[in-house]
């Protein structure tokens, strides 16, 4: 094992505790021409989701005829990383595409809209650890910018582990030589969408890395929530918006 | 008035009976389905900020002929789902060798929707007095989220502008507005709808609007 310290007197390299968050930044509808989007910066990662939809299906093949289809595209830029990244999709992303994808389609309500699609498109414009949990988080709330029907939102981070001790949303140096790292995407009422795991736990690790992710969740919810609401504050005094006709 | 911004997912009643357009129940509990505002009255119901118009029997629209098929018109309704306007519900008798005489790509009706089937197939009709072909006058595009509130509480908004902008003007709930009228009536009519989207959200807006209306007119002199 590496000889390196993560954590010292209960402070991360980073000058985290082991429960602490990243620094997280958000704003919706930066896209214009986009139905909903959204920024997102998780510590030094920065994302940004765009949805377009609900919309009619291309190619024809794939449509369902009693529901909508989602298509999550997860792409990284070739300059997110240290090492210039060879553009275009590949095995990695295909995976993140699908994992998230199914992290967000149980809470959307398909079935309001039969033949058509959704689009979301995350690009990672800066990655550094958690860029799936903060595409997912990014994803959500520019799908409830778009104006499509949920059920809640989905809010996602990971839990690692470093040196023996369980941590909350581990950053690069953490990831790339801790010990484990496990992303989860869950709903404001407890229901989990995604959970993956690389690196070794114990039983009970992992029970207690769930719930810090779970903690860490429930902030991230508070955060996108405010976003959200924040927005459509200066219209405080709403009034009458009459009848549909 | 009892109204707020809700996300989806917030919690709005423990009463199902008030379960109202943009809401769900789950668990004896009534929870917002959309990004938007919610409005507590008898029933609790959530308009949402934005989306794409879903056409309902009984609607007004105004389409774009992108296509024509045999019998068919195929138009374009800001929808993601588009308008079939069968040859049959053309007011006037025509041939199907002359479709396109009456109706090329790229004219716009005022139309209703006659029908939606499950796997969303629109049905338009021309047949009402008040619909037809456009000749005359512009078309102007808005969110159709926000055709409530021009069209008012019972009508009272549009009837305003109509008499205040001296315009005839026909309201498609998906979004699009035709005006007719002379030119600088027009003119103001078409800036006093956009200001009207823009400001949906925001109080004593018939007041306004009526006030904005007397301003430019006395600007013009």
């Amino acid at each position: 094992m590496d000889e390196r310290v993560f954590i010292k007197d209960g402070i991360r390299l980073d000058g985290r505790r082991f429960d602490e968050l990243r620094p997280i930044k958000m704003e919706v509808g930066v896209l214009k021409r986009a139905d909903g989007s959204c920024y997102m910066e998780m510590g030094d990662n920065k994302v940004i989701a765009a949805v377009y939809g609900p919309r009619e299906v291309h190619p024809r093949h794939l449509q369902e005829v009693n529901r909508a289809i989602i298509r999550y595209r997860y792409n990284m830029a070739s300059f997110s990383v240290e090492e210039r990244r060879r553009p275009g999709p590949d095995r990695r992303s295909y995976e993140l595409s699908k994992v998230s994808r199914e992290a967000l389609e149980p809470v959307i309500l398909t079935s309001y809209f039969p033949k058509s699609v959704i689009d979301i498109f995350v690009e990672v414009l800066q990655a550094d650890a958690g860029t799936r949990t903060a595409g997912i988080n990014a994803a959500s709330v520019a799908l409830a910018d778009a104006g499509i029907p949920m059920r809640s939102l989905v809010s996602s981070c990971a839990a690692g582990k470093v040196d023996g001790q369980i941590v909350l949303d581990p950053m690069k140096d953490e990831d790339n030589f801790g010990q484990a790292d496990m992303p989860i995407a869950i709903t404001p009422t407890g229901e989990i969408t995604l959970l993956q795991m690389d690196g070794m736990m114990t039983r009970d690790e992992f029970r207690q890395a769930i719930e810090l992710a779970k903690k860490g969740c429930q902030e991230i919810y508070r955060i996108q929530r405010k976003v959200l609401i924040d927005r459509y504050s200066q219209f405080e005094d709403l009034q009458d918006e009459g009848s549909r006709r | 008035m009892d109204r707020k911004i809700v996300i989806p997912g917030d919690l709005l009643s423990e009463d199902t009976r008030r379960a109202g357009e943009g809401t769900y129940v789950r668990n004896g509990k009534v929870y917002s389905l959309l990004y938007g505002i919610a409005s507590f009255r008898d029933k609790i119901s959530v308009i949402p900020l934005a989306g794409k118009y879903i056409p309902a029997i009984g609607d007004n629209v105004i389409g774009v002929v992108k296509d024509i098929t045999f019998s068919n018109w195929i138009l374009d309704i800001n929808s993601p789902y588009d308008g079939l306007l069968h040859i049959s519900e053309f007011p006037k008798k025509i041939d199907v060798e002359d479709m396109s005489k009456y109706l090329r790509i790229g004219s716009s009706v005022m139309a209703r929707v006659k029908d939606v089937d499950p796997a969303m197939k629109v049905e338009l009709t021309l047949n009402d007095r008040r619909l037809g072909v456009i000749k005359t006058g512009r078309v102007v595009e808005i969110s159709h989220t926000r055709v409530p509130r021009l069209i008012g509480k019972g009508g009272s908004m549009i009837s305003m502008l109509k008499k205040e902008l001296n315009c005839n003007i026909f309201v498609g709930q998906n979004g699009r507005i035709w005006v007719s009228g002379n030119e600088e009536d027009m003119d103001l009519a078409l800036k006093t709808i956009l200001l009207i989207e823009r400001e949906a959200h925001t109080n004593g807006l018939t007041d306004r609007i009526v006030e904005y209306i007397k301003d430019a007119r006395r600007a013009r002199g």
